[in-house]
């Protein structure tokens, strides 16, 4: 009987040390899991992955979508650099992927992580190019729009607009980029002339706000409140009057 | 292989000891000459170059634009693949951790993984550790150095450990929403790095090496591997590759246990009811099939119930075992 219990209790206790030793090791393991998925919102993903999560959770790492890509764009993260181990991404820069309208990653992915609810390439939203207006020649006033014209996506992805300039009567050219139409492609930021490039892709929610509910520009949608506000697009209807361009023609402010 | 070959294995006063079924015990198999080396190691060989085949195989595909009838050999590497294009395959252990996520899985995967489950639960379940895994070429390496250097081990860890192993894997799977072994898997590290290129998963393999090697004896693969713990669960009652075992022949020398880097497996009194080793754990190597002095055990592929195999192994005559021994 007493053998019995003292059995017993060698067993509890081993299954006990058993498990804590387990429960050692996973916890150091949960950390490094946690630090990996958590520390890396820098990497730019293949065209259709949908959010962080739902890729880093059907992502089985095997670079099927690598080896599909013809322009060599992609690339599966070595252990130990700033994105998860064994996960496709790519650097813009280096190269950026040059939208395929048939988007084969998609087709190579066997878990669905590069998701197929991407019909269009245009729709996919793999990052957001950002200017980094200090260092952007055309917002500085040089001639470039090289951005603009090499995008794949002119004039919905990136526009240019005049500017009027303090220094002299030339107008500025400034590159735009719309968040709704931008694919983060990269082309931009691959092609940007200056040494460090001032137009760069951003994950989305790196560096996009949001408005909230609770604000209302009235001007803009089409609730009760606002309908007395209509006035104001007699405002714009004066500004296409005397459009931008023609100021340099009209010399009485100097 | 010659008779010569044989020697005899003298107890510790010198005199050549006796099996339990009268015969005289001998060393391990180890003849001098290449041909005779061959035989014994033939098994190794056959591993070496199934391993390195198939990374071969993912590499040409990868960088050499490796195709058939068009389409690449053999795309993306052992946690998921394509073969010609047609034939999808993936880790199912891999899979399993993503189900647990609560991603459901595109079918393509589901049915890659289905096919390797099959595969592997028909054959034996760790064929893939010895027969296919980059690790085990380190592994190896680590083991047979230890032998060379005479290593004691450090740790005693018992090898239930892995399926501990298994199961925090499945469970931190579901609890951080990733592939939580994918995510640190040191087999994924070095397959994917030696196709895609060098990182720093080298330190993890590096981590295996001296484990294996000072710490304690095949300490990755037979005490801690979740995907070997997975794979010794696969097949287990389905497996249809076995290394039989002939009682009459055998002099319970025990030389297959030193060499056996799953030893457990070849508890001789299991043996003797059986047959056969039992499937799970064993990962069918086959050191012990080419090093038997007595040819006493050998692999045996049976389609159907494995109850036949029985008096064709136990029936073993001495001039039987001495055809066998010289192929």
């Amino acid at each position: 009987m007493t053998t019995n219990r003292k059995s017993r209790r060698e067993f509890l206790l081993k299954t006990l040390q058993g498990s804590a030793l387990t429960a050692t090791g996973a916890l150091g393991w949960f950390y490094l899991i946690q630090q990996q998925a958590q520390a890396s919102p820098h990497a730019v993903r293949p065209p259709g992955a949908e959010s962080r999560e739902e890729f880093y959770a059907r992502c089985i790492k095997c670079g099927q979508c690598v080896q599909a890509c013809p322009f060599d764009t992609l690339d599966l993260a070595e252990a130990g650099s700033y994105v998860p181990v064994g996960t496709p991404y790519f650097v813009p820069r280096q190269t950026p992927c040059y939208l395929c309208p048939d988007i084969p990653c998609q087709e190579a992915c066997p878990t669905g992580a590069i998701s197929e609810t991407l019909e269009k390439i245009e729709d996919s939203r793999m990052g957001l190019a950002v200017i980094d207006i200090e260092n952007c020649l055309s917002w500085q006033g040089l001639r470039c729009e090289i951005c603009y014209r090499e995008c794949p996506l002119k004039d919905t992805a990136i526009s240019v607009e005049h500017q009027p300039r303090r220094l002299s009567k030339h107008a500025m050219l400034v590159p735009l980029v719309h968040s709704d139409a931008c694919t983060g492609c990269g082309i931009c930021e691959k092609v940007c002339p200056t040494q460090q490039a001032a137009i760069r892709i951003v994950p989305p929610e790196l560096v996009q706000g949001e408005i909230g509910e609770h604000y209302r520009l009235g001007w803009k949608s089409e609730t009760s409140i606002t309908q007395d506000f209509k006035s104001s697009t007699d405002q714009s209807a004066k500004d296409s009057e005397n459009p931008a361009l023609d100021y340099l023609n009209q010399d009485n402010e100097l | 292989m010659n008779e010569s070959d044989l020697k005899p294995k003298l107890g510790r006063d010198g005199e050549p000891m006796v099996g339990t079924n009268g015969r005289p015990m001998h060393e391990l198999l180890d003849p001098p000459q290449l041909r005779g080396k061959i035989t014994v190691w033939r098994f190794v060989i056959l591993r070496r170059i199934t391993q390195i085949g198939i990374l071969l195989l993912f590499f040409g595909t990868a960088h050499w634009g490796w195709s058939l009838a068009g389409e690449p050999l053999l795309s993306g590497n052992l946690s998921g693949s394509e073969f010609a294009g047609l034939i999808p395959m993936a880790d199912p252990f891999a899979v399993l951790q993503i189900v647990l996520t609560r991603a459901i899985p595109d079918t393509e995967v589901l049915i890659g993984a289905a096919l390797i489950l099959a595969l592997y639960g028909l054959i034996a379940g760790r064929v893939f550790c010895v027969w296919v895994c980059p690790v085990n070429l380190v592994t190896d390496l680590a083991g047979w150095l230890r032998r060379r250097l005479h290593i004691k081990d450090l740790l005693h860890l018992p090898r239930t450990t892995r399926y501990l192993v298994l199961v925090a894997a499945l469970l931190l799977s579901a609890i951080t929403a990733v592939a939580a072994f994918e995510w640190i898997s040191p087999i994924g590290m070095l397959h994917r790095e030696l196709i895609y290129g060098i990182g720093l998963g080298w330190i993890a393999v590096l981590g295996i090496f001296i484990l294996d090697l000072f710490v304690i004896r095949h300490g990755w693969c037979g005490h801690l591997c979740p995907l070997g713990a997975f794979y010794s669960i696969i097949g287990r009652r389905t497996a249809r590759l076995v290394v039989a075992f002939d009682t009459a022949s055998c002099t319970h020398c025990g030389e297959c246990a030193t060499v056996c880097p799953e030893p457990q497996v070849l508890n001789l009194k299991k043996l003797e009811q059986t047959g056969w080793v039992t499937p799970g754990e064993c990962s069918a190597c086959g050191r012990c099939v080419g090093s038997c002095p007595e040819a006493s055990l050998e692999f045996h592929w049976s389609l159907g119930r494995r109850d036949g195999l029985e008096p064709k192994f136990t029936q073993f005559s001495p001039e039987i075992i001495s055809q066998r021994r010289s192929p």
